[in-house]
């Protein structure tokens, strides 16, 4: 069968006029995928000229300036353009299909949030085009950020670019809460729900709440800068140290925002590679939800040297600790879905077992930032590098590259190259390994971060030297994977409705999934509803349970489904509110001429019927 | 600990000098073994896990479909939590012994952070210095940290933690040096262009020493004439003190014994003749972002500055 | 359908869940701005003072009013669900009317300060109270516009009790941003 991914009957097939008015979240998905993947090169591409300047003492490859805009960019551009919207790819391409619906609760929305994303990421690095990228650290402290220090438009474009995406992410968080509780199959109770879309449910939460107190933050900087206020200020009774709270409150949540999505990944993944069910599942998701309830009440430990007083140093140390109970549980639980398996060596596999080994020794270092005392060693050194690469590498890249790859066969409807994929699998191992690992010593050693140079008597040169080596292989594993991926799309292997004998719903349809999804909506009566289809009914010894299957669907739909039509209002308002904010920096007018397209946008929308006659209907009377 | 096996230099944060960094130092050993040994015993789990129960030829279809196990969950919840007190206890004894007020007889300090540069107040003492701060060995010293400018972090690795220099409000780091030496130190907190270039040196002296050399500092200077001229006629009183003398601009470091410190430009370059003419004809190409502009110079001119720079004793 | 009510497993249709999500991140919003103003209360170094300038009386007033429109809102949506077309259009018109009212006072307010020496670059509490008290009026503003939208769909007869659930909707923003107002006049109006 030569059925190419996008050629004619596919659901990608269209021209860019179809793309653009899309609402489908399966397109969607992968229009977040493909952007993302893009600024992954521009992230990594950063990292490399980084360390290619820190490979050697006293280098002069590139001068303070470029050396600040670059770590800066590399930072917000991996946070915000690279690991959020890779999630979110899968968020879109997944939650529907894993909870049985046919889209998300609000189509045109979802659209939105994908624009909003895309233009806020062009923003952001359209300061490269003026010569003046954001210079001040993915964190921006006040009141280095202050129009006096900080002169240029670098500063403008972070802080409007920001601005822009947390709308995108805010609006994404909005939809998927109300598909997630409202749009279930029949009998899937939240405890029924794959471990992917709960953790994903948590993330949709803290992004609801922690967005706003950046927002807020990135506000005062704003008035601060573009109107002359204070907020920042100490001449006036401000405190810089005020930016600090707002955005550690939205930062820290943000870190489980990063990593929840990949904890769920691998909670999907190792069960279906061990073919048993995930251990301790009521303790892995109840785990999930304490991670994000009690990381909204940590951010001060970002703080430990801002000299906060013994007593908010250790009641944000303790905080911090009992993090540890709830991420121990999962990774423990993890071991046991694996423990008495018949564990099949897959690709998926592979970097789920590396998130998880990669990921004990982020949260190991991170359980010594938890100390005050130590912590005032250890902050603002590269062993705080190594900590942030090893749980957001580590951790949510490799989760990420699991979910990639164990789900690449349902999106594509074909395989990845096992070869090739096992092979990116250890380089990117090895490469990790290579450059972050020895970032421990750097820090012991009295490296800081966020030094374009060092002097050539400081010692730190050799172990410098080994991390660029490592960059490099990182970028090797990176290109392996791309070969993988072009190789796959153009003459892969045809990908089955289900290649790993899995057990979630997502399963038991086409690869890829008509545009209706389900031909009929399930009734799901287990939370491994296609598991137990295939291999029957297990009463399991140590629960007492008896699970039952979900029944077979049949291909063709029964009744009429009306899909949502395409539209081309949510990229129109998306347009205007980036326009607004890029106008902030050219004056008033574009501002109001950017808002103005936003409001026709919006009412546009809101009186375009969701469904429309002429769109593909499916079922009787229709194909 | 692994030192020379790690690359670990003679400034390391693991060889601490002073009551403040060995109190850390005894808690990161005690921190440092717990997680070694959670690391080899989790990770010992995981790679037998994936070795023992990798899928044979002659494996039924499906394995054993264990669901969980009470109990077990119930016993890594609360083994991780006993671990966590056996580290939380001593974390926080150790929180307020570090930040317990100094006593009334200690020395007082205070460091005054710039973009990029280190001031050091002595005020009983009564004079003010640049980049090179002096404590003697045995006598408690309360640090006073503030900023001119944006947030700085003073971080000199064997002396123990960090501590943020915030504008407007201060900090304090109360510590006792035991060891006399020279150690590195650099700004911990990015505070703009050349925040990889804002260093300094702790120098813990013998308690005679550091009397010596504090009575040096108090005295006012005697500046060469000819070159203090030269020093007016340039502009530089504008930024620039010279204690005894009517220049006390507080822009930049203060100069009045310039001629006793081993390193200048906040420890970027030894306090010899090249060094010091280097910077004068260009301080942006030592210092990226330095505020001090370039003067363009005649070489008359420098000379006269670096013969007045040197008599700075 | 993804719009069916009946289809929903959490019981509320896709429009008012989404409300109250909504909600739920608004009120980290201005629980942000709230706590600033908060923190920043006794900080300002020069005058004018929140107790020198602020108008109690006068400021109560238009609390009065904002609790009014939402009373007004209440009873429009209760008309549209009667069908009660007149009844309707009548109490929509009043939530305008009282919102706008509202928005009035506070420009009169705004401007006042303004003439005292209370401007936002001055000291902190005007920094605070004008970002505060402006974004709150920016959302009033969202909010007039919404409801002069639905006037004018009710004019054109398109707003019968069969689409209630988008004045509900409305609704529950409204109230929301009332509330607030209620915490930020308590917050910085009552308790100085």
């Amino acid at each position: 069968m030569s059925t190419a991914v996008i050629g004619h009957g596919s659901i990608y097939a269209g021209g860019l006029r179809s793309w653009l008015t899309t609402v489908d979240h399966k397109r969607i998905g992968v229009l977040y995928a493909l952007t993302a993947l893009f600024y992954l090169v521009v992230g990594g591409i950063e990292a490399l000229v980084i360390r290619l300047q820190l490979a050697q003492a006293e280098a002069g490859i590139v001068g303070p300036d470029t050396f600040n805009q670059l770590f800066t960019m590399h930072g917000t551009t991996m946070v915000f353009l690279v690991l959020m919207p890779l999630a979110a790819a899968m968020f879109n391409f997944l939650i529907p299909l894993q909870i049985g619906a046919r889209d998300v609760a609000f189509p045109r929305l979802n659209a939105f949030s994908y624009w909003t994303f895309l233009f806020g990421g062009l923003l952001l690095n359209a300061s490269f085009l003026f010569g003046q990228a954001p210079d001040a650290g993915w964190f921006g402290y006040a009141n280095l950020t202050s129009k006096q220090y900080s002169p240029g438009m670098g500063i403008d474009f972070w802080l409007l670019s920001l601005q822009v995406l947390g709308i995108a992410s805010i609006a994404s968080a909005v939809n998927f809460t109300t598909t997630i509780l409202n749009m279930r199959a029949p009998g899937m109770s939240l405890m029924r729900m794959p471990l992917f879309t709960w953790m994903s449910f948590v993330t949709q939460v803290l992004m609801l709440l922690a967005f706003p107190a950046v927002t807020v933050g990135l506000i005062f900087l704003m008035f601060d800068r573009f109107f002359g206020t204070h907020f920042y200020m100490p001449s006036a009774g401000g405190t810089p140290i005020l930016w600090q709270h707002l955005f550690w409150i939205f930062g820290h949540p943000e870190v489980y925002i990063l990593i929840l999505p990949s904890f769920g990944i691998v909670s999907d993944v190792l069960p279906t590679f061990a073919r048993k069910p995930l251990f301790g599942r009521p303790f892995v998701i109840f785990s999930g939800i304490a991670i994000g309830f009690l990381g909204f009440g940590v951010w001060s430990h970002h703080m430990f040297a801002t000299g906060m007083g013994p007593v908010a140093d250790s009641a944000f140390s303790i905080g911090t600790f009992l993090i540890a109970i709830p991420t121990g549980v999962k990774i423990f639980n993890w071991i046991g879905t694996l423990w008495g398996g018949h564990i099949v060596f897959k690709t998926p596999l592979l970097f789920a077992v590396g998130m998880v080994a990669l990921f004990i020794i982020g949260g190991l270092s991170g359980i010594m930032h938890g100390s005050p005392p130590i912590d005032i060693q250890q902050h603002d050194t590269y062993f705080v590098v190594a900590h942030l690469h090893y749980v957001f590498f580590g951790g949510t890249l490799f989760g990420l590259f699991a979910g990639i790859h164990y789900w690449w066969p349902k999106v594509t409807g074909r395989m990845l190259g096992e070869g090739l994929g096992k092979l990116s699998f250890w380089i990117m191992f090895i490469g990790m390994n290579l450059t972050f690992f020895p970032m421990h010593f750097l820090g012991l050693d009295g490296m800081p971060r966020r030094i374009y140079t060092y002097a050539a008597d400081s010692g730190w040169e050799t172990w410098n030297q080994v991390e660029t080596i490592g960059a490099f292989v990182i970028a090797v594993a990176v290109l392996v994977f791309f070969v993988n991926a072009v190789r796959s799309l153009r003459a892969g292997e045809p990908a089955s409705d289900d290649p790993w004998d899995a057990a979630t719903l997502e399963w038991t349809m086409s690869s890829p999934p008509p545009e209706y999804n389900f031909a009929r909506i399930p009734a799901v009566n287990s939370a491994r509803p296609f598991w137990l289809h295939k291999y029957g009914p297990t009463r399991d010894t140590s629960t007492h349970v008896q699970d039952e299957g979900t029944p077979a669907q049949s291909p063709e739909p029964g009744e009429r489904i009306d899909l949502p039509s395409p539209s081309f209002w949510p990229l129109i308002a998306s347009l205007g509110l980036a326009s607004a904010a890029a106008g902030a920096l050219v004056g008033l007018w574009a501002v109001l001429l950017g808002v103005a397209v936003l409001v026709i946008g919006v009412f546009a929308w809101a009186l375009q019927p969701l469904e429309r006659p002429g769109h593909p209907i499916f079922g009787e009377g229709g194909r | 600990m692994g030192l020379a096996g790690c690359g670990l230099s003679d400034d390391a944060t693991i060889r601490p000098i002073s009551d403040f960094g060995r109190q850390t130092q005894a808690l990161y050993e005690t921190v440092f073994w717990w997680t070694l040994g959670i690391f080899v015993v989790v990770e010992l789990l995981l790679v037998f896990a994936l070795w023992r129960y990798r899928r044979r030829v002659n494996d039924p279809e499906v394995p054993e479909q264990i669901h969980g196990h009470t109990w077990l969950e119930i016993g890594w919840t609360l083994a991780p939590a006993v671990i966590l007190l056996a580290i939380a206890i001593p974390t926080m004894s150790t929180i307020f012994r570090q930040q317990a007020p100094p006593p009334i007889d200690a020395l007082q300090v205070t460091a005054v952070g710039h973009q990029w540069w280190w001031e050091f107040i002595y005020p009983d003492l009564g004079f003010t210095t640049a980049n090179e701060i002096h404590v003697p060995r045995g006598r408690t010293v309360n640090l006073t940290l503030t900023s001119g400018d944006v947030i700085h972090s003073f971080w000199v690795p064997r002396l123990g933690g960090k501590r943020d220099l915030n504008p407007g409000s201060e900090n304090t780091i109360v510590f006792t040096a035991d060891s006399v030496g020279v150690f590195e130190g650099q700004c911990a907190e990015f505070c703009g262009t050349s925040h990889a270039n804002m260093r300094m040196k702790l120098f813990v002296d013998e308690p005679s020493d550091f009397e010596a050399w504090a009575n040096l500092q108090a005295r006012p200077a005697r500046p060469d004439s000819a070159g203090y001229q030269t020093f007016l006629a340039s502009g530089c009183a504008a930024c620039h003190a010279i204690d005894g003398t009517p220049a006390q601009g507080k822009v930049g470091p203060n100069l009045t014994h310039f001629g006793s410190r081993s390193t200048f430009a906040s420890g970027l370059l030894p306090n010899e003749r090249e060094p010091l003419a280097g910077w004068l004809r260009n301080p942006d190409s030592v210092k990226p972002g330095a505020l001090m502009p370039d003067l363009n110079l005649s070489e008359a001119r420098l000379s006269s500055l670096l013969r007045l720079l040197e008599g700075l004793r | 359908m993804t719009t069916d009510v009946h289809a929903t497993s959490f019981g509320l249709p896709h429009r008012k869940l989404a409300m109250w999500v909504f909600i739920g991140s608004e009120c980290m919003f201005f629980g942000s701005l709230i706590a600033t103003y908060l923190a920043y209360e006794d900080r300002s170094l020069v005058g004018p003072t929140p107790a020198e300038i602020l108008n109690i009386p006068l400021t109560s007033v238009s609390t009065f009013v904002l609790l009014m429109s939402s009373l007004a809102m209440v009873l429009f949506l209760d008309g549209v669900q009667r069908n009660a077309r007149t009844t309707a259009v009548a109490w929509n018109a009043a939530v305008i009317g009282l919102g706008g009212l509202f928005l009035a006072g506070q420009a009169y307010e705004f401007r006042h300060f303004y003439h005292e020496g209370l401007t936002l670059q001055q000291n902190l509490f005007g920094a605070t109270f004008f970002v505060l008290t402006g974004f709150h009026g920016a959302h009033v503003t969202v909010g007039v516009i919404w409801m002069t939208a639905l006037l004018v769909l009710q004019v054109l007869g398109r707003l019968g009790p069969e689409r209630s659930l988008d004045v509900e909707v409305a609704g529950l923003y409204w109230h929301f941003v009332d509330v607030v107002w209620i915490v930020i006049f308590t917050l910085v109006y009552l308790i100085q």
